[in-house]
């Protein structure tokens, strides 16, 4: 299926929260340059699957391998620092923040080293130069670098997030619901960035309600029911009927 | 209410908030050349003209306040009542810089009016049992700071929801130690530097206290923008949410704005015990009232994550020169009290237009792009 190694990979991962079984024995690995889409209804588990992907939960058994090594993703902050970025559905932005604020929000570029971080000097000039680079180069347009990223729109502040975590070199991006909230334009460019985030190599999730934008972004679809992974398909036009009857829990 | 700085987390109203482009688009259709694209920009920069005298208007504002009373009582503008005006303003800019910091952080500090008194209050005790000036003025500062410090303490382990029953029982528990520690009665005496910094002048007119205001003013302008831990404190007030899940250490940073709150109390109380030369359980009273006024009419936001040093500035020299035009103009106290009532209220009112007029800028983004 693919030659290459999983950059991140859940094995046998298992989730209780309480008598709930949230995550049952769910295998999952992750490919760089591969769009996988995380398919389920509402209950399924996807959320409980990236969360523990990205250290707001941690699994009951089963291991997380990350380039095959197991870790321990004890917190969200250990998480970032194996090179697994979070989009969060509500996006976790500064709406009061300009977009250099927030990409370098907790981890920013400051002198003299020998300070602890909270005491340095803000070195403007170089965070808002790689911010600016990096938009540029994610072909992502704001309407005013310096304005808070609150005066934006659904999608620019979606993009601005999304370029958030692609400005560290994360080799995994997870997304959670990208264009839930977006009208069709907006969604449009979303996609257009997922697929360039892909072709540098990063290993993207997506989890999505939306049809039509998983057929079209997904490299692979994942499907959950009940914290079981039902299936994994490759998302074709002549899929589809099968992809929606994993979901659904028909007889497909 | 300002929808945008609401945080995103914590509301599903945000969330269809930030929905609604959505259905505008799907209703509009989706057309590159839009007919009528012109329309939209220019309704834009309305739009943008519209906040920018939003932004601007406590600093138009105090502006066109100081002209009018310039033209119509001419003493006003000697520099003698320059000077008058600015050192009855010096301990409210400094309280007010510090209350800043706290609602920034979406917080208040009711307290620091009552701080100031303990502080003056432990000074003259302590320089009446022959305290040397150094340690006078370190306990009156470290007397804020303290109690500041507690406040912060109290707040984030204690796992207070808001800050303004901390501060409250503070604000009491203050003002009962300042009358213990005194008996109830004012104490006489201030060291000969502190009485300097207090009600001296330089140049015949600039009150030495605006010289502190200015050293103030400036640590804090430094502190929220070249230093990383101010940035934070506009990530804790912007999005307390975000800010706990990106590891910014957020518990530790509302301590800190709460101690600097107590440090800037005890520094306005150097400034009070050294203008009368002495200290009294009964100093400072409504003060913090006088600060959070300053704050939100110089254009800081009760919602929390915005503000700055100028906003502070801007708002307590307004107090300060309506103050001192109805004083000159012989007019009651307590009208005082109704026109800064009044101008209140138009602050936080216009804190909301201006809310409203940035979520609509943000709908029209959207329907452009």
């Amino acid at each position: 299926m693919n030659a290459r190694n999983p950059v991140l990979a859940v094995r046998g991962g298992t989730k209780r929260f309480g008598g709930v079984l949230a995550l049952d024995d769910v295998d999952v690995a992750l490919y760089p340059g591969e769009v996988l889409a995380i398919l389920g209804d509402n209950g399924a588990g996807k959320s409980t699957l990236i969360q523990c992907m990205s250290g707001v939960h941690q699994l009951d058994s089963g291991v997380i391998e990350v380039e095959g090594d197991p870790v321990d993703l004890h917190s969200p902050a250990a998480a970032r620092a194996m090179g697994i970025e979070t989009v969060y559905q509500d996006l976790a932005l500064f709406d009061n923040l300009s977009p250099s604020a927030n990409f370098y929000a907790g981890r920013e570029i400051a002198r003299p080293s020998w300070l602890p971080l909270g005491m340095r000097l803000l070195n403007r000039k170089s965070m808002a130069q790689t911010t600016m680079d990096v938009l540029n180069r994610l072909q992502v347009t704001v309407p005013d670098l310096d304005a808070p990223v609150g005066l934006m729109s659904g999608g620019q502040r979606q993009a601005v997030a999304v370029a958030r975590v692609t400005a560290f070199n994360a080799p995994v991006v997870i997304l959670d619901e990208p264009t839930a909230a977006l009208g069709v334009r907006e969604a449009r460019r979303v996609l257009d960035l997922i697929h360039r985030l892909r072709d540098e190599g990063k290993a993207v999730v997506v989890i999505s309600h939306a049809m039509d934008h998983v057929m079209e972004i997904a490299d692979r679809a994942m499907v959950m029911r009940r914290g079981r992974k039902v299936g994994e398909v490759f998302p074709t036009d002549s899929s589809r009927d099968e992809i929606v009857s994993l979901i659904v829990g028909g007889d497909g | 209410m300002s929808k945008w700085v609401t945080n995103p987390g914590d509301s599903n109203v945000d969330e269809s908030v930030r929905a609604r482009p959505t259905t505008a688009m799907a209703d509009t259709p989706v057309d590159e050349s839009l007919p009528d694209e012109d329309q939209p920009r220019r309704r834009d920069n309305y739009l943008r003209l519209a906040l920018f005298l939003l932004r601007a208007g406590p600093l138009l504002i105090l502006l066109i306040l100081v002209v009018v009373i310039a033209v119509t009582i001419p003493v006003f503008f000697t520099t003698r009542n320059i000077g008058n005006v600015l050192a009855q303003t010096a301990v409210i800019s400094v309280l007010s810089l510090g209350q800043l910091l706290v609602i920034i952080t979406r917080g208040i500090d009711l307290s620091v009016g009552s701080v100031l008194a303990l502080s003056t209050v432990t000074g003259a005790v302590l320089f009446r049992a022959g305290g040397s000036t150094i340690t006078v003025i370190a306990v009156i500062v470290g007397t804020g700071l303290v109690v500041g410090l507690f406040n912060g303490i109290v707040l984030v382990k204690g796992r207070i929801p808001h800050a303004f029953i901390v501060t409250l029982a503070t604000l009491t528990l203050a003002r009962g130690f300042a009358l213990w520690f005194s008996d109830g009665r004012p104490i006489q005496g201030m060291p000969e530097p502190v009485r300097v910094i207090g009600g001296d002048s330089v140049l015949g007119w600039l009150p030495v206290s605006t010289l502190v205001v200015v050293a103030v003013a400036l640590a804090v302008w430094m502190l929220l923008n070249r230093v990383v831990w101010g940035r934070w404190i506009y990530a804790v007030g912007g999005s307390p949410d975000a800010a706990r899940r990106i590891a910014i250490p957020s518990s530790a940073v509302l301590i800190s704005v709460y101690a600097f709150s107590g440090l800037a109390a005890g520094i306005a109380a150097v400034l009070t015990a050294g203008r009368t030369n002495a200290g009294a359980p009964t100093f400072g009273n409504l003060a913090e009232l006088d600060a959070i006024a300053a704050v939100i009419i110089g254009g800081a936001s009760f919602l929390g994550g915005r503000g700055k040093v100028s906003h502070a500035l801007i708002g307590a020299m307004m107090i300060g020169v309506i103050r001192n035009a109805m004083n000159l103009a012989n007019l009651d106290a307590f009208f005082q009290l109704i026109v800064l009532g009044v101008v209140i209220l138009v602050a936080v009112e216009s804190d909301v237009m201006r809310g409203r007029l940035e979520e609509r800028l943000r709908l029209m983004q959207a329907v452009r792009t």
